[in-house]
C-alpha cells in the first residue's frame, strides 16, 4: 500500500495555506509533518480524509480497497476527542467501533492497551484531557484500518503515555500500516520521513 | 447496517441521560399547555374549541427545543468529522439521527398528549383524533427541523436562527394537523381530507429533509 501526493495545494478562507506539497508513504513507513503554527499541518491531514477540499494537485492510494476513499480506510485522530461526556468510557468506544464498522468488537483489549480498562464504566465527563486522548487512541486499536492520520497525538499525554503511544505506532507500522502525523515534538519513530510545511514553496 | 444502529442507540442514550433533551421536551409541552387555561380563564367551551391548536403549537415548540444540539454537539466535539468521513451514507446517518430525535422527543409528547388534553376539556374522540394527528405529523416537524439544524451547525446560538428558519416551514404541517383534529371533533370537513394531506407532508419531509440536511452539513464543513 502506498499513499502518495503530488503538488498539493490548500486554500482556506481565500488564503493560500500551502502549495507544492508532495510526498509518498508506503506500508510500514511514517511521515512526520512539521511546521510553524498555521502552516497547514491540520489542513493537510484533513485533506487526506476529504474534510478539506483539495485546491490543486492529486492524492493517490495504491494497493488499497478501490471501492473506498482514503478517508474510509483511515483513522483520523483530530484535536477534538469525539466523545460524549454523558456516555461511559466503554459506551463511547463501543459506539465508534460499531460506527466505524467493527460490529461488536472486543473493546476490553484496546482499553487495556491504553490503560483505561479500570475506568470502563466511568462517564467520559470525569476523564482528564490525557485520559480522553487515550480513549481516542483506543479507537484506532479497536477498529483495524491501515492508515493512521494523527494530529498532535502526544498533546496532553504524560511521559509514560507518550512512550506507550510510540510502542503502539511502531506495532502498527510493523503490521504493514502507515502513519502520517502532525507534531511539534518527537514521536519516537526512527527512520520516519519528515515533511516541513511552510518551507516548500 | 451496524453503523446506523450504533448512531441510533448512542443518540437515544444521550437524550435520556443527564443534559439530554428527552424529558425537557415533555416538561416544556406540559408547561405551555398548562399555562394556556390560566391565561384564557375558565371558559370550557373556548378551551375545547382551541384545545387541538394549543396542543399542536406546544408540540411544535417542544420538538424544536432539542433540535439545535442535534448536529451542533457532534460538531463541537469532533464527532461530525468522523461521521462525515465514515462509510455510512451521510443522508442515512442524518435520517437515523432524526429518527432518534423523534423517538426521544416526539413520541413522549404523543404519549403525554391524552393526559394533557384533559386540561383543555377534550373528550375521548377528540383526544383520539389529536393523538393520531400528532403521531402522523410530529415526524414532519423533526425532519423539517433537521434542515435548520444542519444549516445552523457551525453557529453559536444557532438555536435562535433555527427557530426563525424552521417555524415558517412548519406552517403547512400545523394547518393540516389542527384542521384534521378539529374536523374529527366539529366537522364540517371530513377527517380524511386534511389527514391525508398531513400524511403526504410527513412523507415528503422524511424524504427531502435528510438529503437537504446532509447537503447543508457537507457545505458547512468545508
Amino acid at each position: 500500500m502506498r499513499l502518495s501526493a503530488s503538488d498539493l495545494a490548500c486554500a482556506r478562507g481565500g488564503r493560500d495555506v500551502f502549495a507544492g506539497v508532495s510526498f509518498s508513504v508506503a506500508s510500514g513507513e511514517a511521515l512526520i509533518i512539521s511546521g510553524r503554527n498555521g502552516a497547514g499541518k491540520s489542513s493537510l491531514l484533513r485533506m487526506m480524509v476529504g474534510l478539506v477540499r483539495i485546491a490543486h494537485g492529486r492524492l493517490a492510494l495504491e494497493g488499497g480497497d478501490p471501492e473506498l476513499t482514503v478517508g474510509e480506510q483511515a483513522h483520523y485522530l483530530g484535536h477534538q476527542d469525539a466523545q460524549k461526556p454523558s456516555l461511559s468510557v466503554a459506551e463511547n468506544l463501543r459506539f465508534w467501533s460499531g460506527f466505524l464498522g467493527a460490529g461488536a468488537a472486543d473493546i476490553g483489549e484496546p482499553l487495556a492497551a491504553v490503560g483505561l480498562d479500570a475506568l470502563a464504566d466511568l462517564p467520559a465527563a470525569y476523564l482528564s484531557a490525557g485520559q480522553r486522548r487515550r480513549l481516542s487512541i483506543a479507537r484506532l486499536l479497536a477498529v483495524k484500518r491501515p492508515i493512521w492520520l494523527l494530529d498532535e497525538p502526544t498533546s496532553t499525554l504524560d511521559a509514560a503515555a507518550q512512550v506507550r503511544l510510540s510502542e503502539l505506532m511502531r506495532a502498527h507500522l510493523g503490521s504493514g500500516g502507515l502513519i502520517l502525523a502532525a507534531t511539534h515534538g518527537t514521536l519516537g519513530l526512527n527512520g520516519a520521513q519528515e515533511l516541513r510545511l511552510g518551507e516548500v514553496k | 447496517m451496524s453503523a446506523l444502529t450504533a448512531i441510533l442507540i448512542r443518540d437515544m442514550r444521550i437524550a435520556v441521560r443527564v443534559g439530554g433533551g428527552a424529558l425537557i421536551g415533555v416538561l416544556f409541552f406540559l408547561v405551555v399547555v398548562t399555562l394556556t387555561p390560566f391565561a384564557l380563564g375558565p371558559d370550557l367551551a373556548l378551551l375545547k374549541r382551541i384545545g387541538p391548536a394549543i396542543l399542536w403549537i406546544a408540540a411544535l415548540l417542544a420538538s424544536l427545543l432539542a433540535l439545535d444540539r442535534l448536529f451542533a454537539a457532534d460538531h463541537e466535539d469532533g464527532s461530525l468529522d468522523l461521521i462525515l468521513m465514515g462509510r455510512a451514507p451521510l443522508e442515512l446517518v442524518v435520517a437515523v439521527k432524526g429518527l432518534a430525535h423523534w423517538l426521544t422527543t416526539g413520541l413522549p409528547l404523543i404519549i403525554a398528549a391524552p393526559l394533557i388534553g384533559l386540561l383543555l376539556d377534550l373528550d375521548a374522540p377528540a383526544e383520539a383524533a389529536l393523538v393520531l394527528t400528532l403521531f402522523v405529523g410530529t415526524p414532519a416537524l423533526t425532519f423539517i427541523g433537521l434542515i435548520g439544524a444542519a444549516i445552523a451547525v457551525t453557529l453559536r446560538r444557532g438555536g435562535l436562527l433555527l427557530a426563525v428558519l424552521v417555524l415558517p416551514l412548519t406552517v403547512p404541517v400545523l394547518i393540516f394537523g389542527v384542521a384534521a383534529a378539529n374536523a374529527a371533533v366539529a366537522g364540517p370537513v371530513p377527517f380524511g381530507t386534511p389527514f391525508t394531506i398531513l400524511c403526504a407532508l410527513t412523507l415528503a419531509s422524511v424524504v427531502v429533509g435528510p438529503f437537504a440536511a446532509a447537503a447543508a452539513l457537507r457545505q458547512e464543513m468545508e
